[in-house]
């Protein structure tokens, strides 16, 4: 909770006393001789990235954490989880707390120009919604005026949801909170009538409720929330890798390519396209600085994109989101990764 | 070193810098400045050098910028629209109201368990004590988030005061309703309001203009009032009663004021998700504020005891001896000679209320480290600059208070003549 003051100084402490921080094209480097990948997740939303009881690490941005720690060294489990919050998710990881930001957040203008991040894609096309109680008896944010509303602070959220309010006429009083455990408890003991973050968030967070069925996810959406992970600016050849072990993921998914059969189509594939991927022809890998098998490692962690959607947030699970705009373009969504060549 | 005349000083060598006194320690001096001042070039370079490698120039211009934030305390208007500017000073005065009200409020409530404590009452004191130990011995966090789930928890929401039947019902008259958002407490209404004097966005009831100057020439009133007492006093022994006329200065004008104005109290209502009307002070103010005022007061209590017990018994038996009543011998000669071993202490207790009020973000208060050092800061990426800034800001408020509070030492410290 205090730590964006603890991140803030430790920013300010180590721009002001390490030597050099860690330099263009170095990322790779420090990881691999670390031998382990440090990843900047939320501090628990159910299905995105939360510790189980046994503190094992699960969810869709886990799932990309540990994509990249296979691909890059060879092992899914060499990742540690730093938990971070809105607040002090980018100090984390311009401080270089963390060598990757996988923590549903929002690819915008000023975070890839102004604060120096460099967004490697859209793993989930979203938009802000609010969540209410049954009971309160609204349908529609329209009518959310004069309303106390639990917002996360440091989130782009912040900023649409004054926004919508003022352009739509409306008054409400906001309640800052920090973390998304804490949003649950002042929205559970009724200090807000409303609580509003990206639309997957409300579905997660209402999953984990004990009596989900009282609550409603209002028809608006408020915004466009693209979520991606997200790099350090200046270091190209890292961001690279974290581009396209995603890009793997989602073209694994579009060419059919499975945790299951992997090893077989790795074998007897003909598609000269998932040749390249899988590394059976032409070494993709040696150009980023990694081997010829650092996709197939990526996939077999957790499975395709598709896979990893279904296992963590998608309709058989509690919280159950369908795919949407996070279908293949072939199904007429919005994933689309580019060519493997 | 003394000097005779006719005996040569021996001609001045290098080695006389470390082995001669005289120069010793001018040369300690000199190495340690130079090595500091390497020290902070050094980290001033370091800085600059990593900036640059990150793309990130040091520059203030972001204040300017549109903040897009909104603020749920705010003693000046604020909206969205306004700069990060306007938002650092909201989250400043924020963190001046909860720091100015801690003090006065830990101030009343330290002098009297103080006072409590050294009391003959074995169960007064005892409790008193209890206090003390409690409330300075668990960390002030700890209070803070206590403070918040008793309010969070316990007081009700705002639509259990809904329909025929509510739930929870209004206190205090009804008038005020306490819920677990805030409490909703009365405000005050005119029926013949005076107008307002506008200064930009802020304007100012000439109401409350008028309630000062009443109260200021009030205290005047009472000031020419005792020294006329004193006068006809020395002159004939006898102190005329003055505590009526000097209630009447207090209480008939502003009686008046009040009738002209036909200053109410309007109640707060229910209206929509909310209670409007009324003034809804936040429950994030008003737990800071009681944590901090809880915490501080047990500090300020064990002052407060202290100086009294500085003051010797004999100061007491000898005012008793003079005739002097005991109320009497508390204002004129033990509260006196108490407040010079109690002022220094308590500065450093209200330079620590004023900076533990930045614990302010475990409930979402946004003072200035909420705003400036909290949205501001991840808004816009600037951690050097708004961590300086911030950190600029806290060492001014804080020289500020010692330097106020040093010269109040400075009037009733022993006078040397």
């Amino acid at each position: 909770m205090k730590k964006s003051v603890f991140f803030g100084s430790v920013t300010a402490v180590a721009l002001a006393a390490t030597g050099a921080l860690a330099a263009e094209g170095d990322t790779l480097k420090e990881v691999k001789a670390r031998g382990e990948l440090y990843c900047g997740v939320n501090t628990g939303l159910v299905g995105f990235a939360a510790p189980d009881a046994s503190g094992n690490w699960s969810g869709f941005d886990v799932a990309f954490c540990k994509a990249l720690a296979a691909a890059v060294l060879g092992d899914p489990a060499k990742v540690k989880y730093v938990p971070t919050t809105g607040q002090t998710r980018f100090t984390a990881l311009s401080s270089g707390e963390v060598d990757i930001l996988a923590r549903n957040s929002t690819w915008t203008f000023q975070r890839d120009t102004d604060l120096k991040l460099d967004f490697v894609g859209v793993n989930y096309y979203d938009g802000q919604g609010f969540m209410v109680r049954k009971d309160l008896g609204v349908s529609s944010a329209k009518e959310l005026n004069g309303a106390t509303i639990c917002i996360q602070t440091g989130t782009t959220t912040e900023l649409n949801l004054a926004d919508y309010f003022k352009a739509n006429n409306m008054e409400y009083q906001p309640v800052n909170i920090d973390s998304n455990a804490e949003g649950e408890q002042q929205y559970m003991a009724g200090a807000c009538d409303a609580y509003t973050t990206d639309a997957s968030g409300l579905a997660a967070t209402r999953a984990a409720f004990a009596d989900p069925e009282n609550h409603i996810i209002l028809p608006e959406i408020i915004s466009k929330e693209p979520l991606g992970p997200a790099v350090r600016h200046g270091d190209n050849n890292w961001g690279d890798i974290a581009r396209w072990t995603l890009y793997a993921l989602i073209a694994a998914e579009e060419y059919g390519v499975t945790s299951a059969n992997i090893d077989e189509l790795a074998k007897s594939s003909q598609n000269p396209e998932v040749q390249r991927l899988l590394g059976t022809s032409d070494d993709l890998g040696k150009m980023i600085g990694l081997d010829a098998e650092w996709a197939r490692r990526a996939i077999k962690a957790s499975g395709n994109y598709g896979e990893i959607f279904a296992a963590t947030i998608g309709e058989q699970t509690p919280i159950g989101l369908a795919r949407g705009l996070n279908a293949q373009w072939t199904q007429g969504g919005l994933m689309y990764a580019m060519p493997f060549r | 070193m003394v000097s005779y005349p006719g005996v040569d000083q021996p001609p001045f060598r290098l080695s006389m810098l470390i082995y001669d006194r005289r120069y010793r320690s001018l040369t300690i001096q000199a190495v340690v400045f130079i090595l500091v001042m390497l020290a902070a070039s050094w980290l001033i370079d370091n800085t600059l050098r990593n900036l640059a490698i990150m793309g990130k120039t040091f520059s203030f211009d972001f204040l300017f910028r549109r903040a897009g934030y909104d603020i749920p305390q705010q003693l000046i208007p604020y909206n969205s629209d306004d700069t990060h500017l306007r938002a650092t000073i909201v989250g400043l005065l924020n963190t001046l109201q909860v720091s100015v009200l801690g003090c006065i409020a830990a101030t009343v409530l330290g002098v009297i368990v103080g006072v409590l404590r050294l009391s003959s009452n074995w169960l007064i004191a005892r409790l008193m004590t209890v206090y003390v130990e409690v409330f300075r011995n668990i960390p002030l966090l700890l209070w803070i988030l206590v403070c918040l789930a008793i309010f969070t928890e316990v007081m009700p929401p705002p639509n259990a005061y809904r329909g025929e039947n509510p739930a929870a019902s209004m206190v205090l008259f009804d008038l005020i309703a306490p819920t677990n958002r805030y409490t909703a407490i009365p405000s005050l209404g005119m029926s013949n309001p005076p107008g307002t004097i506008t200064l930009g966005r802020e304007s100012l009831s000439w109401a409350l203009v008028a309630y000062v100057v009443v109260i200021a020439a009030a205290f005047l009133a009472r000031h020419l009032l005792r020294r006329w007492a004193q006068r006809v006093q020395d002159q004939t022994g006898k102190r005329p009663t003055t505590w009526w006329i000097n209630l009447a200065f207090f209480v008939v004008p502003l009686l008046l004021l009040t009738w002209h104005f036909g200053l109410h109290l309007i109640p707060p209502v229910l209206r929509g998700f909310n209670f409007a009307e009324g003034i809804n002070l936040d429950n994030a103010f008003v737990v800071l504020w009681l944590a901090l005022t809880l915490y501080t007061g047990a500090f300020i209590a064990e002052i407060v005891r202290a100086g009294i017990m500085a003051v010797s018994r004999g100061q007491t038996e000898a005012a008793f001896a003079l005739g002097l009543r005991p109320r009497r011998t508390m204002s004129l000669v033990i509260l006196p000679q108490a407040l010079r071993v109690i002022i220094p202490p308590l500065i450093s207790q209200y330079l620590n209320l004023t900076k533990n009020s930045s614990l302010a973000i475990a409930v979402g208060y946004m003072d200035l480290r909420g705003t400036l050092g909290g949205t501001t800061l991840n808004q816009t990426g600037r951690e050097m600059e708004c961590m300086v800034l911030m950190m600029g800001i806290y060492l001014a408020l804080s020289l500020l208070i010692s330097g106020g509070m040093n010269v109040f030492n400075s009037r009733v410290k022993l006078k040397e003549r």
